[in-house]
């Protein structure tokens, strides 16, 4: 059996579960109350254009036909069209997702940085110091919503120490960085909670796994212990739950892009429920849909290359 | 319901842990002798911890709770009366404890009367979809099946999206309002109590107490209601206080982003929003209600953790 041997049904898998995104997407314009050409249209609204919408929807047409228009069009990259920015639902999005990404990665690596050394040593001095600190400090955090730590960030950062911006994405790689750095840690910080908890976890059970004995009766030196049998595995029972979480964390971004005044995905969303700008809404629902989705591809990718069980447990 | 049925689930657990020990005591006495004992002792003091946990969680939602529900009583102030003469006064000023916000409005009855609100999704919310979730899980464990496989399918399908985007969807689509957003959770949130509870249905269904349910004749309704949900209830109360944490910082990240209550109206999330407005001047109308915030989400946390102890003592 190959190492991704179960990666040909992991892909059908991942087939089917696009399908009922885009199902579930299609839906929500149903939610709307009363007509969607009218709401869509709002005070742009002339009879033309009511037209060109009922027959774009096709909402003259029975719903089964509805949605196959609307595959149509997704597979011509096409969903729909704004009437409020006056331009194409995709070409606005386009202009909204830099940011976004930028910082779902900055704050996933944030996170690591802040959680591997912390939950690492949670787990090797239970009870001691830092386990103690970051047990009551995550308990906390667990209980704080996301955009009020980055609103109490801002008070100490930006207000009294003058140390980052309040608000804004910066010009540059360097700009950014500095700009976002304050929202990444806001994120992260909500992130560190679950994987200190993980790592402290999995640090444990290693350290009492029997090959860690054998290594030391081997005579292998502590720290060569710590590094290579216990920080390894500990690192790889945790790969799952950061891929999972991962996911947990756009929801964050959508949040703490609102505190930061962020031109992201997450502040177009917002923005566009209240302009009532529907086929925005839909498309950065379905973009967000489909991130998860790969990035719960890739975890399961990175899994089977790091352990090469992992695919052969699912395979067989 | 859950104290009853935690309570047969503590009888039956309990006869297979001592099947084990008894096992156990064949292999080695002496030394599992003390080994047992030295577990007792631990286990007892932890026990003893466990309910300190549950009972400060307990006694602070308590205080939650009076403080919300008695708000004529402790304040005299009402928290929508505009006093253009007071703007932005600072804590502990006279008559206004906490301060006021930019109208004059006492900042000490908002949070009270708000928090009204809160608790209300906080409950409502959480139990609602806590009801619904297990029946769900429960009939999808028990069938089997087709109805077990659509529903699965459906579930994995919520969890492809990033909750908080879906629910912003929800929203958007069907107008923001507290009315809708509960509709949005409702829609969303019985997913992780359905997958939970057809994990433990589907294990809990080939135990020797269910086949025999099962054998005296009795029906599926009364074998999944009567004998099955009684014994596996736990993990999902366990579960619904991690989700009412969720929940109430759902509420006011809704209420943050303008989505949920709608001013005038007293909500943690809007105070918080409204308050950000006024970050460099008057630090307390954003960081205040967000105490508030923690405070009942530290609660539901500690009364989810002494649960878990609790319910899981009688397992081990």
């Amino acid at each position: 059996m190959s190492r991704f041997g179960s990666f040909p049904r992991r892909l059908v898998h991942v087939v089917i579960v696009l399908f009922g995104i885009t199902l579930v997407t299609f839906f929500l314009l149903r939610l709307i109350p009363g007509d969607p050409a009218l709401a869509i249209l709002g005070s742009s609204y002339t009879h033309t254009r009511a037209v060109a919408i009922d027959s774009t929807l096709g909402l003259n047409r029975p719903i089964w036909s509805q949605y196959g228009l609307f595959m149509g069009r997704l597979f011509h990259g096409n969903l729909g069209f704004s009437f409020f920015y006056n331009q194409a639902a995709t070409t606005v999005i386009g202009n909204h997702i830099a940011p976004t990404i930028f910082l779902i990665i900055y704050s996933a690596v944030l996170a690591l940085v802040i959680s591997f050394p912390i939950g690492f040593v949670s787990g090797l001095r239970r009870g001691g110091v830092t386990d103690q600190a970051s047990r009551v400090f995550f308990t906390l955090s667990f209980a704080m919503p996301g955009f009020w730590l980055g609103i109490i960030l801002i008070l100490i950062f930006s207000v009294h120490l003058h140390a980052f911006p309040i608000s804004g994405f910066g010009g540059g790689l360097a700009g950014h960085l500095y700009s976002l750095f304050l929202p990444a840690l806001t994120i992260a910080l909500g992130f560190s909670t679950v994987l200190v908890r993980s790592l402290r976890a999995a640090t444990i059970t290693t350290l009492q796994a029997e090959f860690i004995d054998t290594a030391r009766m081997k005579g292998v030196g502590w720290s060569q212990v710590l590094w290579r049998h216990v920080f390894r595995n500990a690192v790889l029972a945790v790969v799952a739950v950061y891929g999972v979480n991962l996911a947990y964390l756009i929801s964050g971004t959508v949040l703490v892009e609102n505190v930061f005044s962020l031109p992201g995905l997450g502040t177009l969303l917002v923005s566009s429920v209240s302009d009532r700008d529907y086929p925005v809404v839909q498309g950065v629902t379905l973009l967000f849909a489909v991130l998860i989705v790969a990035i719960n591809l890739l975890t399961d990718v990175v899994q089977a290359a790091l352990d090469p069980r992992v695919g052969q447990e699912i395979g067989e | 319901m859950s104290a009853g049925g935690t309570g047969s689930g503590d009888l039956s657990t309990g006869d297979l842990t001592t099947g084990g020990m008894r096992a156990a005591w064949a292999a080695s006495p002496s030394e599992l002798l003390m080994k047992a004992a030295a577990k007792a002792a631990s286990r007892r003091r932890s026990t003893v911890r466990r309910r300190l946990t549950l009972i400060a969680g307990l006694v602070m939602l308590a205080i939650a709770i009076v403080a919300v529900l008695l708000a004529p009583v402790l304040v005299s102030a009402s928290p929508t009366t505009i006093d253009a003469l007071h703007p932005l006064a600072s804590p502990l000023t006279a008559g206004h404890l906490l301060g006021t916000d930019q109208f004059g409005r006492d900042v000490l009855a908002r949070i009270l009367y708000g928090g009204r609100i809160d608790l209300a999704i906080a409950f409502g919310a959480t139990s609602v979809t806590l009801v619904g979730g297990t029946i769900i899980g429960l009939v999808a464990g028990y069938l089997g099946g087709r109805v077990d496989a659509i529903l699965m399918r459906l579930v994995d399908l919520f969890f492809a999206f990033p909750f908080l985007v879906l629910i912003i969807a929800i929203v958007a689509m069907l107008g923001p309002s507290i009315f809708n957003m509960f509709i949005a959770i409702w829609i969303t949130s019985w997913v992780s109590y359905a997958r939970i509870m057809r994990a433990q249905t589907v294990v809990a269904k080939k135990q020797q107490y269910v086949l025999a349910a099962r054998a005296l004749g009795y029906g599926p309704v009364r074998v999944m209601f009567r004998h099955i949900l009684p014994n596996v209830a736990s993990a999902v109360i366990i579960f619904s206080m991690v989700d009412a944490v969720g929940n109430i910082i759902l509420a006011a990240s809704l209420g943050f982003l303008g989505l949920g209550a709608q001013p005038p109206a007293p909500e943690w999330g809007t105070m918080i929003s409204d308050g950000q407005n006024y970050l460099l001047s008057s630090w307390w109308l954003a960081t205040l209600p967000g105490l508030a915030v923690v405070f009942v989400g530290v609660a539901f946390s500690l009364i989810g953790d002494g649960l878990t102890d609790l319910l899981r003592a009688g397992e081990r």
